[in-house]
């Protein structure tokens, strides 16, 4: 491997490599960090799509509504089937082509070598296949809406039997999450090898920032959590197009009549596998976010954060313990009171070290001199949604709290706000704080602000009326949201609330993507360390060329030396150049 | 700073290890998760049915045996090839590369013959639970046969020309494709029990 690299250093890479076919972490990174933004603005338009159907359920949509065709919406009214589409793929969307793959996909891969101080990931060319491997499950999930029937229809938990008994989107979700979990594989081996083996001289592991612990947690996750549902994906796929019954119960009857299938299966194994990868995803989908923002609050406080150990500590509890939390999601499949009781513990016993992350977190602010800049406020706002989607978590986890908020919008509201106001306002707080190390130009600072405001406002004006709606006892999945049930009358009228809330934070988004393109080409220009941050990453060019580094690095202190006594300026950073003839 | 990345050959003086090491040891660990998660599942299923076929019953055990040798041998041949790299002599290497390379093919000959013999009779995935999970253990197992056997051709052909560019990095790449061949033949030292013994 290292003489192919060495061998196009200096050599003129063609726009395909370069661009295309790079093998360069960065480059990598901003395409999974670009691709990751059109899906979840893709992911977003469906829910837009679904909240029109919900606030005015029945009539049709102006406009747009033509556009669909008669299958998905005749005459502007949106079809049942067409709905179930829109939200299983709103959620498979969000969750694996978007969230994840900008967290962990592209942040992780830009920031992580920049930070340990190495020049590239351990393993370039399986980074670039698990970029592709990526593209090419999003693909096919995409393409899925386009097959006879349409896109998967069962949750994106797709649960059997339904699932197994779906059109043929169903296998394209299946064969497009093998591909997904390929990736993901590829990338966290690459993660977990580069951050063991790659870290500058000096950089020991407790010298390490956080956001790369937390990277470094994710990818173990990743790696032990995914094989499973791919071992179930495998199943269901069997089921589907071979005929078995792995998840397929024996007497089942479908509209009147007898399943031609031998039977014999649990839909419950199926649910069993799903969620020991679920459950761990969604650490997946949070501990980028807390990486991040812990970056930023340290940064932006001018101090060191409160308690790095404990925070290492608990990332570290928190990735073992997510492995034996899953069936917390499965109080009301009637496992028993033995194994909810397993279940309700563990989960209370997770809590510990979010609460104690987010302690931290908010502690480190304490004393600080405070910069309120646009990444500033993005995480500062993170901390109170992501408090809001923990603690609101807490009844779901014990088992009898459960059984009446179970699959009502209170469910939808609590996971939002960890992964939409908690994670999406973290990343986005990560785009404005590495935007200009990505491209030597600062992102504008009154568009950030319009972008900022509404979106903070919106998020809670659609998230914090669900759970009111849930607590009503409003189930979720319901293609008229509720209209027909009489008990949830007190609590329709936020349905309107809620979908013109998630249109004007749509419009909103427009701020975001003027400013991305505008400030590529007009930015102001910036150098090295637009932030006086303390981390490695600042120490390379803006933005840093193949390799990163011009000099070999040396590290002499912690992570987050700020405001030290006696230093020269407020920061100090992590790393210095090791003189030419001293360094190699 | 050169742009080679550090420690693709050589070990890290601090880990004690090279990057290809760590990869491969994460990359098994992910596949015991994946053969852990099919196993657990064929407990799951086993438990919740009425009746369970007995292996021997409906599987010919003694293809499965002769299959079981020829992974075990295979194993070996692959330890040899490393060894004789090590001892830096190509032509042994060669030797036992190519029987482990046959005994690759082998092995997925006598599962297709196995296979064949299960299809003409009628037995199918969807035939029963213990079928289809018959077939979905080995499908997935032969296809990290196959795949381990490709790799295994490739060092033994083209990638062969390495060994006089870079000795230390090619032997590296063969005990690499020996951890991946060993753990496939693991997975199958649990296989054969569990499918053809279990009463």
């Amino acid at each position: 491997m290292s003489d192919a690299h060495a061998a196009h250093e200096h050599a003129k890479l063609g726009f395909w490599r370069h661009y295309v076919f790079s093998t360069d972490h960065k480059v990598i990174g901003i395409q999974y960090a670009i691709s990751a933004l059109v899906f979840l603005l893709f992911g977003f338009t469906l829910m837009m799509l679904m909240r029109w159907q919900l606030a005015f359920p029945g009539k049709a949509l102006p406009i747009l509504g033509g556009l669909f065709g008669d299958n998905r919406m005749p005459g502007g009214v949106m079809l049942p089937e067409f709905y179930d589409q829109l939200g299983a793929m709103h959620g498979t969307i969000m969750v694996f082509l978007g969230v994840v793959p900008l967290g962990v996909g592209g942040f992780g891969n830009y920031v992580v070598p920049l930070q340990i101080g190495a020049p590239d990931m351990a393993f370039p060319r399986l980074n670039m296949m698990s970029y592709w491997s990526f593209f090419i499950g999003g693909v096919v999930m995409l393409s899925s809406f386009f097959v006879p029937g349409g896109a998967a229809q069962a949750g994106w938990t797709s649960y059997p039997p339904l699932a197994i008994l779906n059109p043929t989107g169903q296998t394209f979700w299946l064969i497009g999450m093998i591909f997904l979990i390929t990736s993901s594989l590829l990338g966290s081996i690459n993660f977990i090898t580069t951050i063991i083996q790659l870290r500058a001289p000096g950089l020991s592991f407790f010298r390490l920032p956080f956001f790369v612990w937390a990277q470094f947690v994710t990818s173990f996750l990743l790696l032990l959590a995914f094989p499973p549902l791919e071992a179930a994906g495998v199943m269901q796929l069997m089921d589907r197009v071979a005929g078995t019954s792995f998840f397929l119960p024996s007497g089942l009857v479908v509209s009147g009549q007898a399943l031609h299938a031998s039977g014999g299966g649990s839909p419950l194994l199926w649910q069993h596998l799903f969620w020991f990868l679920a459950h761990p995803e969604v650490y997946v989908l949070i501990l980028p976010a807390m990486g991040i923002v812990a970056e930023i609050i340290a940064n932006n406080t001018r101090k060191p954060l409160w308690g790095y150990k404990p925070l290492v500590y608990s990332v570290l509890f928190l990735g073992f313990m997510s492995f034996i939390v899953w069936a917390h999601h499965m109080f009301l499949t009637g496992m028993g009171t033995v194994m909810s009781s397993f279940f309700q513990t563990t989960t209370m016993i997770i809590s510990i070290p979010s609460v104690v992350i987010l302690t931290c977190l908010i502690l480190s602010l304490w004393g600080g001199s405070i910069h309120y800049r646009v990444p500033m406020l993005f995480a500062l706002a993170f901390l109170p949604m992501f408090a809001i989607g923990g603690l609101t978590g807490l009844p779901l986890g014990l088992s009898t709290t459960d059984i009446p908020l179970h699959d009502t919008y209170y469910v939808i509201g609590h996971f939002h706000y960890i992964v939409a106001p908690g994670s999406l306002l973290a990343l986005f707080a990560g785009i404005y704080y590495w935007f200009p190390k990505a491209t030597g130009k600062m992102m504008n600072k009154a568009l950030g602000h319009l972008h900022f405001w509404p979106t903070f406002v919106c998020m809670n004006l659609i998230f914090f009326p669900m759970m009111l709606q849930g607590l009503a006892g409003m189930q979720r999945r319901l293609f008229d949201g509720g209209a027909t049930y009489n008990f949830t009358a007190g609590v329709q009228h936020w349905n309107e609330v809620i979908s013109i809330s998630a249109w004007v934070m749509g419009v909103a988004q427009i701020f975001f993507i003027v400013n991305f393109f505008w400030s590529m080409k007009r930015g102001k220009k910036v150098d090295r360390n637009p932030w006086h941050a303390t981390t490695l990453e600042w120490l390379a060019p803006s933005p840093p060329p193949h390799g990163n580094f011009e000099n070999a690095l040396r590290v002499t202190r912690g992570p987050y030396d700020y405001s030290s006594p006696g230093a020269a300026e407020d920061f100090s950073p992590q790393g210095e150049a090791v003189p030419a003839e001293a360094g190699a | 700073m050169s742009e080679a990345i550090p420690y693709t050959v050589e070990a890290r003086p601090d880990t004690g290890v090279n990057n290809v090491k760590i990869g491969i040891w994460l990359f098994l660990a992910s596949e015991v998760m994946l053969f852990g998660a099919l196993f657990a599942s064929y407990i799951l299923l086993r438990l919740g049915a009425d009746s369970w076929p007995a292996g021997w019953n409906e599987l010919n055990v003694n293809l499965g045996g002769a299959n079981t040798l020829i992974l075990i041998a295979s194993s070996m041949s692959i330890v040899m090839s490393w060894a004789s790299l090590e001892k830096n002599q190509p032509r042994r290497y060669r030797i036992y590369m190519t029987i482990t390379v046959l005994l690759g093919i082998f092995f997925l000959i006598n599962k297709g013959f196995e296979y064949h013999e299960h299809i003409v009779e009628h037995q199918l995935p969807s035939t029963s639970t213990f079928f289809a999970l018959y077939y979905t253990l080995t499908g997935l197992h032969a296809l990290h046969v196959a795949c381990g056997t490709l790799v295994n051709l490739y060092l033994l052909l083209p990638g062969f020309k390495m060994w006089k560019r870079s000795p230390e990095q090619f032997t590296n790449r063969v005990e690499t494709a020996g951890l991946f061949w060993h753990f496939v033949d693991i997975v199958w030292i649990f296989l054969f029990p569990v499918l053809y013994l279990l009463p």
